[in-house]
């Protein structure tokens, strides 16, 4: 048996100055999934999540809320009383923290009494019972949106969208909150789009992953199927796989293509692709182990093993990213200890291994 | 300097003996102009809203037509409303000219563009994005209105504050519709005009003294509402 689809899209499109900024050819929600969108600045995620939240109208397509298709005027301003929106900024009126936390509900016309509980709930919810009485103005940008999210989730909306709610606050509270909301999505089986350009968020909270580009929705899935089998290049270096190394494949040997890459360098893959492909070899830096001929021996399943030299370090905190020269550009990602424990440094010859199934193969034309 | 003094001292007297002419004067002045700025109000505050949210060919012509009538001088605006008024005019059946009516009607037409002009600035202030989060919200285009005047109502206090003050303190308009006609047209800033005219410089003073008394007490009236609403 299969259900219906919260939301249809189909055919949306939208041209702006001579450019078209939205094409996606078909979209659909499953209930309580949380899809979340990702993919570089001016992209066309906030126009697409826009357009499915009935506050864009798109030049061209349709969309479609439980298979009743919404056109404008009050059958829109219906199905929006149905939804919620919370956007990058808190965006919260001038009033009380309470005030605000109830505005949506009021406009929907809710009885007093629902009103007061819902709000209550949900203020309680996020922790900011004890500012209801606040005037909204007064409050940090981490109060301000947990006020923002207390807001939308009071509505228990068919479908709540997340427009990068968290990309203007500091590295703790966003931390704080994407747990919270993670959590909360999870208690409430909300269905949700979460717009996002932070590919952790997009892991740590989606069901399933979008990947837009140019306007397109370049690829969508599992957040493990597009983060270890992107689709296109561009989608693999969106995603982190900071190696895409160019190549053909010399020979098939059951299930396992051998790509020659530049510098007489041999690459094994898992995948089905046929002598003479053309590909991109894309590889994940974390995907990558740096030994040293100091390095302790130890047998390993990996299949591929470059000799190199180190080229660069580029130091962040607890990890390093560390530039090789094995023939072709590499760069792994260790951990800084192990960085100094191996004492690695410019010009020191190193071994990259990773093993076939980290590496995927992408066709190219 | 000794004038000045001496009539800001007969103005005050003038107002706390309770000089029944003095009074008429002084209460006419705040019907006319306080009904004039009601009106402009009610007309003025949806037009202005309207011409923030809305595009539609020949706005700007309308907008630039609006900051014109900012600037209108009263004398001109007399002058027009006269002639709409006067017998043969085209509202002249109404009988309306050298009447209360005619200086609320002069007066609308002064404070209407103010009103317009700072509303649809008070709106236009309002982060674009504020107004995307209301209709996320659910909002009805009345509810969107209704709130977005609620964001804006400091300026727009503002607004009814220079229009009041724009009515209140003209006189070319009053006394070409009005006629300052004592007992039933006759406003503070005619009758200003008047004892001026006739060399009654310390009557006119204190005149001048009361107007001036009546515009801080209705502007300290409006701040006290707008600075509670700003620290609410």
């Amino acid at each position: 048996m299969t259900t219906e689809p919260v939301l249809q899209a189909s055919g949306l499109t939208i041209d702006r100055a001579g450019r078209r900024i939205l094409d996606v050819p078909s979209f659909q929600l499953a209930s309580g999934e949380v899809l979340t969108i990702i993919g570089p600045n001016g992209s066309g995620k906030t126009t697409l999540i826009q357009c499915l939240a009935l506050l864009l109208k798109p030049d061209s397509g349709t969309i479609s809320y439980y298979g009743r298709r919404i056109a404008g005027g009050r059958s829109a301003l219906h199905q929006r009383r149905r939804l919620a929106v919370v956007f990058q900024a808190p965006l919260l009126l001038s009033g009380t923290v309470r005030y605000n936390v109830s505005l949506g509900l009021r406009l929907r016309g809710f009885e007093h009494n629902e009103i007061a509980v819902r709000t209550n709930r949900w203020l309680e919810r996020f922790g900011i019972s004890g500012l209801a009485e606040r005037q909204a103005a007064t409050l940090s940008s981490g109060e301000a949106q947990r006020a923002s999210l207390a807001r939308a989730f009071a509505l228990t909306p068919d479908v709540m969208f997340l427009d990068e709610p968290f990309a203007a606050l500091d590295a703790p509270t966003r931390q704080a909150l994407t747990a919270e909301l993670s959590q909360v999505l999870r208690e409430t089986q909300t269905t949700t789009v979460l717009v996002t350009h932070d590919r952790n968020e997009a892991v740590a909270l989606g069901d399933r992953v979008a990947v837009m580009m140019d306007g397109q929705v370049r690829q969508s899935g599992t957040p493990q199927s597009v983060f270890t089998r992107p689709a296109d290049e561009a989608v693999a270096a969106f995603v982190g796989a900071e190696n895409i190394i160019p190549g053909t494949v010399d020979a098939q040997n059951g299930g396992v293509a051998v790509v020659s890459v530049a510098g007489d360098r041999t690459i094994d893959a898992v995948s089905d692709l046929g002598a003479g492909t053309s590909v991109a070899a894309c590889l994940r830096p974390e995907d990558i182990t740096v030994t040293t001929a100091e390095s302790p021996a130890s047998a390993t399943s990996a299949r591929n093993r470059l000799a190199g030299k180190v080229v660069s370090l580029s130091p962040s905190g607890a990890q390093t990213r560390v530039h090789l020269d094995c023939g072709v550009g590499l760069t792994a990602l260790i951990t800084t200890r192990s960085c100094h424990e191996l004492g690695l440094m410019p010009g020191k010859e190193v071994t990259a291994s990773f093993k076939a199934t980290s590496v995927h193969l992408i066709p190219r034309r | 300097m000794e004038l000045i003094l001496d009539g800001i001292v007969q103005g005050f007297w003038l107002l706390v003996r309770g000089d029944p002419e003095v009074w008429q004067v002084v209460l006419l002045s705040l019907a006319v102009s306080g009904s004039a700025t009601a009106i402009s109000l009610c007309l003025g505050v949806p037009a202005g809203a309207g011409l923030a949210l809305n595009r539609f060919p020949g706005r700007q012509v309308i907008v630039s037509l609006i900051n014109t009538g900012m600037g209108a001088p009263p004398v001109v605006v007399g002058l027009i409303v006269t002639i709409f008024l006067w017998r043969s005019g085209p509202l002249g059946i109404l009988h309306l000219l050298y009447t209360p009516y005619a200086m609320v009607i002069a007066q609308c037409v002064i404070s209407l563009p103010i009103i317009i002009g700072f509303t649809m600035a008070a709106i236009q202030q309002i982060d674009p994005k504020l107004r995307l989060q209301i209709t996320a919200l659910g909002a009805s285009r009345a509810q969107m209105l209704w709130l977005l005047l609620r964001e804006a109502r400091l300026p727009l206090l503002a607004a009814v504050m220079a229009g009041f003050g724009a009515v209140i303190s003209e006189v070319g308009a009053s006394m070409m519709v009005g006629g300052n006609i004592e007992g039933q047209t006759r406003v503070l800033t005619t009758a200003t005009v008047m004892e001026t005219g006739k060399g009654n410089f310390g009557l006119a003073m204190a005149l001048s003294f009361i107007l001036m008394v009546l515009v801080y007490l209705v502007n300290l009236l409006l701040t006290y509402v707008q600075q509670r609403s700003r620290v609410r």
